[in-house]
């Protein structure tokens, strides 16, 4: 049974070499890869069904027992982010269908999209962290191609910048991997765990978790986002949607995993660092978010602002705030995504990327409109939809752990999340239309289905939330008692 | 020998310093590959760097070296590589289309 666990990784890689040699057929490649996609995030139900019902399953590659082999651990907290990044995936792939166009299909998108879901799926489940290198790379590199692919101006400029900055953090990341090898002597994360319980956090290994900081921060654009709003904006509205849904929140995920199992001890410097770090980025999202004249920027300054939201719940680090950031994590992905294909179709539309160059939209496409203003609702907090829960949590867990200034700018942020959609929301929604009955482009029914999908989804994390809090629960209760996970991983090898 | 091998990891990450910090991209490129050989030569030098005989083979009875490091930068010298060439293809891309390799041109318009 546990040998399941690494059909995440696998099924995803096999399928893209396979569609490498289907290219000319885009109708099979299409076919295959939802199929594909469908069926990992069945497993993944599975995986956590599962997991609710025996505990953490872990599969020891090649029969080497834990801390010598390399190993893959299920636990609540990465199934539910595995299972989220997968149905995020599966809906953009069917926003792409209809609006990525022959040339991408023709030079392997689809085989890099699934590599691309293999890197992140890897990421939230490996238990090795060199492991967790590796697949950061395998992700990365899926990601290097889809934001060049298309071969632009723009494009190439900005992509080699994405690249240069994410190989120097590939180098720091190992800097730090190097360090913690000749510190503990291991690499398993629950005998990381496990020996710095053991001989204390020193300042050395404080250094080395700080290292870590660094690195992760860059990967999840905490703080140290400078690379991100230029590069989000130049690749295809598919890839952008994945990208602000998946890789940023992959690097939250490590910060949290890093933070509440490995270097738990010394919550004085690493939680105030990260609580400081979250409030900048809070502010500075929030001052981009208002000065953005084009749809792109406002969006990808409100990933920002979600990223610093969500690590509000680490630096509180009480199990109330863990939970929220799980929450308001699954909410984002989500949120996210579809925020970035709404704009993206908002720009195929128009024509514009200037907000006050689009007016009337709600009038030619009265549902178009609905669903952004559902989004709105959503990533301000608005109780039916799927921020509130998080946000909720987040804003209890802050309070129980006396921190009261990330309180106030998390909750402020939110005012500011609405002022910005909502400037787009009065000024390209409403008004009078500038587009006659005749000329106005039809949206692609594929496009509302994945639209459509995503509301859905949107509205069941909300209203539904009391069916997701057994999962989340477990996945917070784990967070907060390492020993669960080491006891699981450890207990019956050494 | 492990004090040589810090020296020399020194060495390396200031010379890839330099190279990444100039403008033109290839320096840059050359810069990151000069980076990894550091950081594989230190992955080796915290392992330990001959503290006993070959592992796994059991033609001693011990103590080992331990193997660990080799495959650790094993795995990163391939990444690095795969990493590389995409880099260069990517750059001689950029050239092609923005007709400049000085990455102090490639800073984007204003009113774009």
């Amino acid at each position: 049974m546990n040998n399941i666990i690494v059909l995440p990784l696998i099924i995803p890689i096999m399928t893209a070499v396979i569609l490498v040699f289907l290219r000319n057929n885009i109708i099979l490649q299409r076919i295959i890869s939802l199929i594909t996609m469908v069926f990992v995030t069945a497993i993944s139900i599975l995986l956590l069904l599962n997991v609710e019902a025996d505990g953490i399953m872990k599969i020891d590659f090649g029969g080497w027992l834990p801390p010598f082999g390399i190993l893959f651990v299920a636990d609540s907290f990465s199934l539910l982010l595995v299972i989220t990044a997968n149905i995020v995936a599966i809906l953009c792939l069917i926003y792409s269908f209809s609006t990525i166009g022959f040339r991408h299909e023709n030079m392997f998108f689809y085989p890099f999209v699934l590599l691309l879901i293999a890197g992140v799926n890897g990421s939230f489940l490996t238990g090795d962290i060199f492991n967790l290198f590796v697949c950061f790379e395998v992700m990365l590199l899926a990601s290097y191609v889809l934001i060049a692919l298309g071969g632009e101006k723009v494009q190439l400029r900005e992509s080699i910048k994405y690249v240069l900055i994410n190989v120097v953090t590939s180098w720091i990341f190992l800097v730090a991997l190097a360090y913690l090898y000749g510190t503990l002597k291991t690499l398993n994360m629950a005998h990381i765990a496990e020996r710095v319980a053991e001989v204390g956090q020193d300042p050395l290994i404080t250094t080395v978790a700080i290292l870590f900081l660094i690195v992760f921060s860059i990967k999840a654009g905490l703080l140290l986002f400078f690379w991100l709003p230029g590069s989000y904006i130049v690749p295809p509205t598919a890839v952008q949607a994945l990208f602000a849904a998946l890789l940023t929140k992959v690097g939250v995920y490590a910060l949290i995993r890093t933070f509440t199992l490995m270097f738990p001890l010394n919550q004085e410097v690493t939680h105030t660092l990260i609580g400081i770090m979250a409030g900048i980025t809070i502010v500075l999202g929030c001052m981009g978010a208002m000065s953005g004249k084009d749809v792109y920027t406002i969006a990808t300054y409100n990933v920002i602002i979600g990223v610093g939201f969500i690590l509000i719940g680490l630096a509180a680090g009480t199990e109330t705030a863990l939970s929220g950031a799980i929450y308001y994590l699954i909410h984002d992905m989500l949120a996210k995504g579809l925020l970035f294909l709404l704009v993206g179709t908002m720009v195929y539309l128009t024509g514009e990327t200037i907000v006050k160059r689009m007016s009337g939209l709600i009038q030619n496409y009265p549902l178009f409109g609905w669903i952004f203003f559902i989004v709105l609702l959503t990533l301000t907090g608005m109780p039916p939809f799927s921020g509130f829960v998080g946000k909720i949590l987040i804003g209890q867990g802050a309070i129980e752990a006396g921190s009261y200034v990330l309180l106030t700018i998390g909750f402020a942020s939110s005012i500011i999340v609405l002022y910005s959609l909502l400037r787009i929301f009065l000024a390209s929604f409403f008004g009078e239309t500038t587009v006659s009955e005749e000329d106005k482009k039809p949206i692609p029914k594929g496009v509302m289905v994945s639209f459509i999908l995503f509301t859905i989804a949107i509205i069941y994390l909300g209203v539904g939330a009391e069916s997701l809090s057994i999962y989340v629960q477990d996945a917070a209760r784990t967070l907060i008692n390492p020993s669960i996970y080491i006891d699981a991983i450890l207990g019956e090898g050494i | 020998m492990e004090s040589l091998m810090v020296v020399l990891v020194g060495v390396l990450v200031s010379v890839g310093t330099y190279l990444i910090l100039s403008r033109n991209i290839i320096r840059i490129i050359l810069g990151t590959a000069v980076l990894s050989h550091a950081v594989h030569l230190l992955i080796l030098t915290v392992g330990g760097l001959k503290t006993g005989g070959v592992p796994v083979l059991g033609q001693k009875d011990g103590p080992f070296t331990d193997a660990l490091p080799q495959a650790l930068i094993l795995t990163a010298i391939v990444i690095s590589f795969a990493t590389t060439a995409l880099l260069l293809v990517l750059a001689y891309r950029v050239y092609k289309t923005n007709g400049t390799d000085d990455v102090s041109e490639l800073r984007g318009m204003p009113d774009e």
